[in-house]
């Protein structure tokens, strides 16, 4: 048989019976649809709480007062209601631990902030300079606290950019303005960067005065409610964090780890409670995209199944004319696969439009992978192929008088 | 050169036996003319399947020009239906949902003729066989019991096979289309050698052959020359 031949034998029996084509292709739209654009959105949610969580920093271990409890994702750090840490620990843990790069405690707690008759709640983080390159913040205009302005007490803050266009609007420079932080007037001395995060640890809801400050003036107290370590290296950091655990255990003088009155939590397991958590949801997703691609399977399986029974006929009257049963076989596979081929190319634009959908209208990242793609046209493509090709080959091997009394 | 011997076939459905052919023993030469009668269920549909390499005895030899068609694998019967054979079926076996011309050049596609040569072949048997030009790019189901006769008998003839196996080819013709058909098949078997082997009912359809065989109860009743 020439190829143009079966070419064109594979284009009259798709198009013979549309109604019947267009259904395959449209079970194998389906299936192979769903399933990349519902895994896009697992995957899109998985590497956004990625990125944010590594927006708040690099090699970070942070410590806090209280109890160890688990952390999820979504639900914020919550501080423990001791308050067992003070600056005397963060200096410790910056002189005496090997590995450690940087240190920024903090003395953070919402408050009311004023400017010009606007207000907003906000979280307002007493710090120390070092903070900036522990959580990788920069700097837009202006400056962040120096180590003068923290041993003066000095009343400067610097505001991050929501709040500062909710204060006083969007692209107003705020460098210079007064505001006042429960009562107390603040001179705004800079402006940092956009992180773009949202939800977890989300820093661009926030303003920066000096830690002095902070104990002084607003929460009146010397405690402070977390102190952010950012180890040399990644592979240094279950190593620090084991070290600054000894070193608060031996300075608080607990001798049973249980009852530690601080918790610490290293960036590689936020990260991998969080993806772990992720990587479920992307998993139930893609289970529930596996059943429209089993149940799209099963369309194809049919429509394959009865096609070529039906076709038993014809498979007889064409080898009582000279086809060989290679040729049989060919047409069927050529078929079964143009089906397929045609629905997973169909059925791979729609994935990739609805996750393109998605992300524009419902705001929810999403990314589109190689895995899924091949994932999904490679189990339609199979059940497609294998649902076509099987019965056919089995129909070729009759004889052509038996085939022709087939009903 | 046709040679049957000892031919038996049954048929087993639901442990019933069936012989529908019955040491079936005969010879036909290069280029005779031969029509075979018998009454409805005799069992000459079946014959003609074997001989035609579509089906298989139960039992016995057949020899196609020297060749021992039991032995022949799958491709090689095939190689003999698509170069040697051209088969008019007695219930015509179309392919539905397609043209005339489009069937009967599907021989030729098995066949891999040049595609350009495909149409003029189709229309010189569709000419042959009787069929009004008017009809030729009708869809099969949609033609008469005789159009779709002729249109079958178009298909055997395309391919310019050298025996051509005709089950019953004027049983749904007219007198005079009848003719056309048989003047064809005649033509073909003087001028060309082509041997011809044709079933049917009436007896002035056998008279037009050189050897009438008669079948009953899968058996030769009767196997005389007629000139
Ligand atoms: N698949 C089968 N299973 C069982 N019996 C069969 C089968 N095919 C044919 N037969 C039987 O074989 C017998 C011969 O059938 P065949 O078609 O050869 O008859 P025929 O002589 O061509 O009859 P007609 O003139 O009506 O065409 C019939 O009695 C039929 O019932
Ligand atoms: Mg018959």
């Amino acid at each position: 048989m020439l190829i143009s031949d079966l070419i064109f034998e594979t284009y009259l029996a798709v198009t013979a019976n549309k109604a019947r084509s267009v259904l395959t292709i449209l079970g194998i739209v389906i299936g192979i649809g769903s399933v990349i654009s519902m895994i896009s959105v697992g995957q899109g949610a998985q590497s956004s709480i990625q990125s944010s969580i590594q927006s708040i920093g690099s090699n970070l271990i942070l410590v806090m007062p209280g109890a160890q409890h688990e952390v999820g994702p979504g639900a914020s750090l919550g501080r423990g209601s001791a308050e067992t840490l003070t600056l005397d620990d963060a200096d410790a843990i910056q002189k005496e631990i090997s590995g450690v790069s940087a240190v920024a405690p903090e003395n953070s707690r919402r408050y009311q902030v004023t400017a010009k008759g606007q207000n907003t709640n906000t979280q307002i983080v007493g710090t120390v300079p070092a903070y900036t390159s522990v959580r990788n913040l920069d700097i837009d205009e202006g400056s962040f606290i120096t180590d003068e302005e923290v041993k003066s007490t000095a009343r400067v803050a610097v505001i991050a950019p929501t709040t500062s266009s909710d204060l006083f609007g969007d692209g107003v420079d705020p460098i210079g303005k007064d505001i006042q932080i429960k009562q107390v007037d603040f001179k705004i001395i800079g402006l940092t960067k956009s992180k773009g995060g949202t939800g977890f640890g989300n820093q661009d809801d926030m303003i920066f005065i000096p830690i002095s400050t902070a104990q002084r003036y607003l929460s009146g107290d010397n405690y402070i409610t977390t102190i952010s370590v950012q180890a040399q290296d990644q592979s240094s950091l279950s190593s620090v964090q084991q070290q600054i655990t000894d070193l608060l255990l031996t300075r608080h003088k607990i001798s049973n780890p249980q009852n530690a009155d601080f918790s610490t939590l290293n960036q590689a397991d936020i990260v991998q409670t969080a993806s772990s958590v992720t990587g479920t949801f992307t998993i139930l997703l893609a289970a529930i995209a596996g059943i429209s691609l089993v149940v799209g399977g099963i369309g194809i399986m049919n429509m394959m199944l009865t096609t070529v029974t039906e076709r038993t006929k014809e498979i007889g009257l064409r080898k009582a004319i000279g086809a060989k049963a290679a040729d049989i076989n060919l047409q069927f596979l050529m078929e079964a696969t143009m089906l397929t081929f045609f629905g997973g190319v169909i059925g791979v634009i729609l994935g990739w439009i609805i996750s393109l959908a998605i992300s524009k209208f419902a705001g929810i990242a999403t990314t589109v992978s190689l895995f899924s793609i091949i994932l999904a046209f490679g189990v339609s493509a199979t059940i497609g192929i294998v649902f076509g090709y099987y019965p056919a080959r089995r129909a070729s091997k009759l004889n052509p008088i038996e085939a022709l009394r087939y009903e | 050169m046709i040679e049957l011997r000892n031919i038996n076939k049954i048929y087993i459905s639901d442990d019933v036996e069936t012989q529908v052919l019955k040491n079936i023993s005969f010879k036909i030469d290069k280029g005779e003319f031969v029509a075979i009668t018998g009454p409805s269920g005799s069992g000459k549909s079946t014959i003609m399947h074997i001989i035609g390499a579509l089906d298989s005895p139960t039992n016995g030899e057949y020899f196609l020009d020297g060749n021992d068609v039991s032995k022949l694998s799958d491709d090689e019967l095939a190689d003999i239906r698509r170069n040697k054979i051209g088969f008019v079926f007695q219930a015509f076996n179309l392919l539905p949902r397609a043209t005339v011309l489009r069937n009967v050049t599907l021989p030729l596609v098995y066949a891999e003729t040049v595609p350009e040569k495909r149409t003029e072949m189709a229309k010189k048997a569709l000419l042959a066989a009787g069929l009004d030009e008017n009809r030729w790019y009708h869809f099969s189901n949609q033609l008469s019991g005789g159009q779709m006769q002729r249109v079958a008998i178009a298909r055997a003839l395309v391919n310019n096979p050298s025996i051509i196996l005709a089950d019953e080819p004027t049983g749904n013709l007219d007198t005079k289309t009848g003719e056309i058909v048989l003047d064809t098949f005649q033509k073909l078997n003087r001028e060309e050698g082509h041997t011809i082997i044709l079933i049917t009912h009436e007896y002035e359809v056998a008279k037009r052959a050189n050897r009438i065989i008669s079948i009953r109860d899968g058996m030769i009743v009767e196997d005389r020359n007629n000139f």
